[in-house]
């Protein structure tokens, strides 16, 4: 036994002393996530995975700080024709890609054609027609209408500006290997990837931006179990957490004497959280039953209870930061009796049968809600099935191809409504077999032309008229019933100063980041 | 062992081995859920068109046997294709993906043999004393509770409340830049806690089998004899008696090896090892359909290798790829514990499924684990 106890005394010794080991490198951030991306080229490839890293390693036109106000950033000016059909961007003459070539007009130009042509999200820069390149450092956008929503689109998440000479190679932009060996124009440069493990990033030297970035090294640790995660961050191995959602990690970390919590950061994201109807389903298809669910479903419950007060409220399409939000839109607030006889008007007194489906790995934003449903929705004589996903395929299977009667959801915003919002509410967006299209089959002729009048109206008062009557109209409509958004704090070393708060959160550059000492 | 035997089983080998990848590449395509969705899903949704290029980019669009074909024939030249998910060659892939495996089942398969075999030895010293009670109990219940929970308790004890080891994975990326030995001490640091959970369940196997053979050795005649002679207590029981009852330990340990592999699924998981379990469940989760194949002709090689020589030849490789449920094969391979032990039955962690359906036997794993 004493060999036992001298061997164990040994073992506890050299792992305390390792453990003890201070950071070497004091300019380094460690970043923790459960995101794996598919690659770093934001330009073909949207969510936050990519967005992050893509975010640091490309820079983009204009840049936003946390009141929806244009910056600066590649464009040092930019300028609006009077018929709203130009915009012409001025670029800063010092800006180079991290192979040292420096950055044109050109690049501007490739960037947004591959964008249009290749981003899931089209109607960025659908109304686009060409951009005209006078000299090396001013790039026209030239529009086929007006289109207001092309300042938001020109942000690093959405609109990296990457070098025409390595991606205009003629390879397919999806698959190029350039996309995991990125050459990029951002603060920091690629070091090396291992998959599915670390992402390195280093300080970019010759970054246009003088004296930044402030920090030599950004890693990005993928650390996919939740509790090891938490951990992580509690024992210092990790310095920096974003996205962080769930309300145990939010509580959790809320203890800790050395980690701060940024919770407003990254409203443009806007993740709504929802239950949408399949309105095509006869059961569904009269919007008395949709209103009867929502007057049923006790939203602050949810929250309160289900998320234990982390989330807000989400009452309508558009969330609640957002310039856009109208907040005169009928709540739904809990009325069991107004819900029984609105189905009993729509001809179902004795109640009904209903399937309801969710998103599986959100737990506490899907499955809660899903299972809480069951119970609440009993009480208004709605017998709900909770039908399980063994994952995200399967579940994403059955929604795109409207194989359901009700499901969870969960969809983000995007900035401008033209980007994240049309697409769930346009009729000529019902395409079987596409996820996050109008999988609810919704078709209402005035939404259709309210939406069509806002994303070419310039006048922001007008614009924000037609998106308060679109917002008064859905909700009405109830082709989803609004729950909350989902929390995506940052929890991060007290030690860090100018943590990114703007209305991207963690995915705009971090070239201000630093440690404190 | 003649000629034309090696080259009948060889042949036999061959159409085996290409039965499992068909069977593999038709059953992962059962599984609902189309990847161009999940690419899509990835990418924040997708036009039809966008939709359709990627099918084509993929060689989705093709019929399954085409498809099936395209892949037998590439596999056939040593191309495992291309990482629909990763973006990456699936052969890279692995290739990051299998040193840490190796490393973290061949530390785990040490660590359980050796503290096994000692607890087992102690025990089987005075079979009737309270330590002996002790291993019997241990390792009853290290065989029996599920892997999964083992780690969450250890991480718990080990990392949260005494944060002793780490958990993020197989090194610390602070210390990236430095020398070679403290990287060497990180990752053995690292090591730790995800090779001790794995060796646990063996451990307690190793304790009661030396504990079982020692008993038997003990009671010889000629322990008696050297006891007469008066060799000390630490000499009779390590170099007289062990020496014997290793016998069974050692041809245990071999076979135990395969099952280490598949253990190691899910202590990856936990332990956030990039390992090849990790990687595989990932893949499954988004329909990677050519790295989950890349991992099954890999646990397929593995198996044909001969993990088993004294065995059938194929056996191995058909217990680890096809599982217990392939009925019609005669399965000469090692079996245990029937339905429960399914999970556990492949050679590779990528081959845990009964039954040689892939995808239900990494979740037949982890609800077993769970």
């Amino acid at each position: 036994m004493t060999y036992f106890s001298r061997l164990l005394g040994a073992v506890s010794v050299a792992a305390l002393s390792l453990s003890a080991l201070p950071a070497l490198a004091s300019g380094t951030l460690v970043i923790a996530s459960t995101q794996v991306p598919r690659h770093f080229n934001g330009a073909v490839q949207s969510g936050i995975a990519t967005g992050l890293p893509s975010a640091q390693i490309f820079a983009s036109p204009l840049r936003y700080d946390e009141d929806w106000t244009p910056q600066p950033y590649l464009a040092k000016s930019w300028e609006e024709s009077a018929d709203g059909l130009s915009l012409t961007l001025h670029l800063v003459d010092n800006a180079t890609f991290h192979d040292g070539v420096p950055i044109t007009s050109e690049d501007v130009a490739f960037s947004i054609m591959t964008i249009k042509e290749n981003h899931p999200f089209k109607s960025m820069f659908a109304p686009v027609e060409a951009v005209e390149t006078p000299d090396p450092l001013t790039a026209v956008i030239k529009l086929s209408q007006p289109h207001p929503a092309l300042l938001l689109a020109l942000s690093p998440a959405l609109c990296p500006i990457i070098p025409k000479h390595v991606y205009g190679d003629g390879q397919d932009i999806k698959t190029h290997p350039a996309n995991i060996k990125p050459v990029g124009s951002g603060p920091f440069m690629l070091d090396s990837y291992a998959q599915g493990d670390s992402i390195v990033l280093k300080k970019n030297p010759n970054f246009f931006l003088d004296g930044r970035p402030k920090l030599d090294e950004v890693i990005v640790r993928i650390i996919k179990d939740p509790s090891a995660l938490l951990i992580a961050m509690e024992n210092g191995d990790a310095d920096m957490y974003p996205f962080m959602g769930g309300s145990q990690e939010i509580k959790r970390l809320e203890k800790a004497d050395h980690i701060g919590i940024e919770r407003d950061g990254g409203a443009a994201i806007g993740p709504i959280n929802w239950l949408a109807f399949n309105t095509a389903s006869p059961k569904l298809s009269d919007k008395r039953v949709r209103q009867a669910i929502a007057y049923a479903v006790d939203r602050n419950f949810i929250i309160k209870a289900l998320h234990r007060g982390v989330s807000k409220p989400a009452r309508g399409p558009i969330v609640e930061q957002s310039p856009f939000f109208n907040p005169d839109i009928n709540p739904y607030d809990v009325d069991l009796d107004k819900a029984k006889a609105l189905l009993a008007e729509a001809g179902y007194p004795d109640g009904m049968e209903l399937t309801v489906d969710y998103i599986p790995g959100f737990k506490e934003q899907q499955q809660s809600v899903a299972e809480y449903l069951r119970s609440q929705l009993k009480k208004i004589g709605i017998a709900v099935t909770v039908r399980a996903a063994p994952d995200f395929p399967t579940w994403a299977g059955r929604v795109a191809n409207h194989d359901f009667e009700l499901t969870m959801d969960a969809v983000f915003n995007w900035g401008d409504p033209v980007i994240g919002v049309h697409r769930t509410y346009v009729s000529s967006n019902i395409r079987k077999g596409v996820i996050w299209s109008n999988t609810q089959s919704y078709a209402n002729p005035r939404v259709d032309e309210l939406l069509a009048q806002a994303a070419v109206e310039r006048d922001f008062d007008k614009r924000k008229a037609l998106y308060a009557e679109f917002q008064q109209i859905v909700v009405d409509d109830a082709p989803i019933y609004f729950l909350n958004q989902m929390p995506q704090m940052t929890a991060y070393d007290k030690k860090l100063v100018h943590v990114p708060d703007g209305i991207w959160g963690p995915l705009a550059p971090m070239d201000q980041l630093d440690w404190s000492e | 062992m003649s000629f034309s035997f090696l080259i009948r089983r060889l042949a036999y080998g061959l159409v085996l081995m290409l039965g499992v990848v068909v069977l593999n590449f038709l059953l992962i395509r059962l599984a609902p859920g189309d990847p161009a969705v999940v690419i899509a899903g990835e990418m924040g949704g997708a036009t039809e068109e966008m939709l359709q290029s990627i099918r084509a980019e993929y060689g989705l669009d093709q019929p399954v046997l085409t498809q099936l074909w395209i892949y037998i024939s590439n596999v056939a030249q040593g191309d495992l294709g291309q990482s629909y998910f990763f973006n990456q060659p699936v052969a890279s892939l692995i290739g990051q993906r299998l040193g840490p495996t190796i490393l973290l089942v061949l530390v785990a398969q040490l660590l359980s043999i050796l503290l096994g075999v000692f607890l087992g030895v102690i025990a089987a010293r005075k079979p009737n004393g309270p330590l002996s009670a002790f291993v019997s109990v241990f390792s009853t219940l290290g065989y029996a509770v599920p892997v999964f929970w083992t780690g969450i308790m250890l991480i718990i004890l080990f990392a949260s409340t005494f944060p002793i080891f780490p958990v993020e994975g197989m090194a610390s990326v602070r210390l990236r830049d430095a020398a070679w030995y403290v990287r060497g001490l990180d990752v053995i640091h690292h090591l730790v806690l995800p090779a001790f959970t794995l060796a646990i369940i063996y451990l307690a196997q190793y304790a009661r089998l030396s504990r079982a053979s020692m008993m038997e050795v003990l009671g010889s005649d000629y322990i008696r004899t050297a006891r007469a002679k008066g060799a000390g207590e630490r000499s009779v029981l390590f170099r007289h008696a062990l020496r014997n009852a290793a016998l069974p330990i050692l041809t245990v340990a071999g076979l135990q090896f395969g099952n280490l592999i598949s253990g190691s699924l899910l202590v990856e998981t936990v332990y956030n090892w990039p390992g090849m379990g990790r990687l595989a469940f990932d893949s499954i989760l988004r329909r990677d359909y050519p790295t989950i194949m890349g991992g099954a002709v890999l646990c397929l090689c593995h198996g044909g290798g001969g993990q088993y020589p004294h065995r059938s030849e194929l056996s191995a490789g058909r217990s680890a790829a096809a599982g217990p449920g392939m009925s019609g094969i005669r399965t000469t391979g090692p079996r245990r514990r029937g339905a429960a032990a399914a999970g556990q039955e492949g050679a590779n962690p990528l081959c845990a499924p009964g039954g040689g359906a892939f995808t239900p036997g990494i979740f037949q794993a982890r609800k077993r684990a769970g």
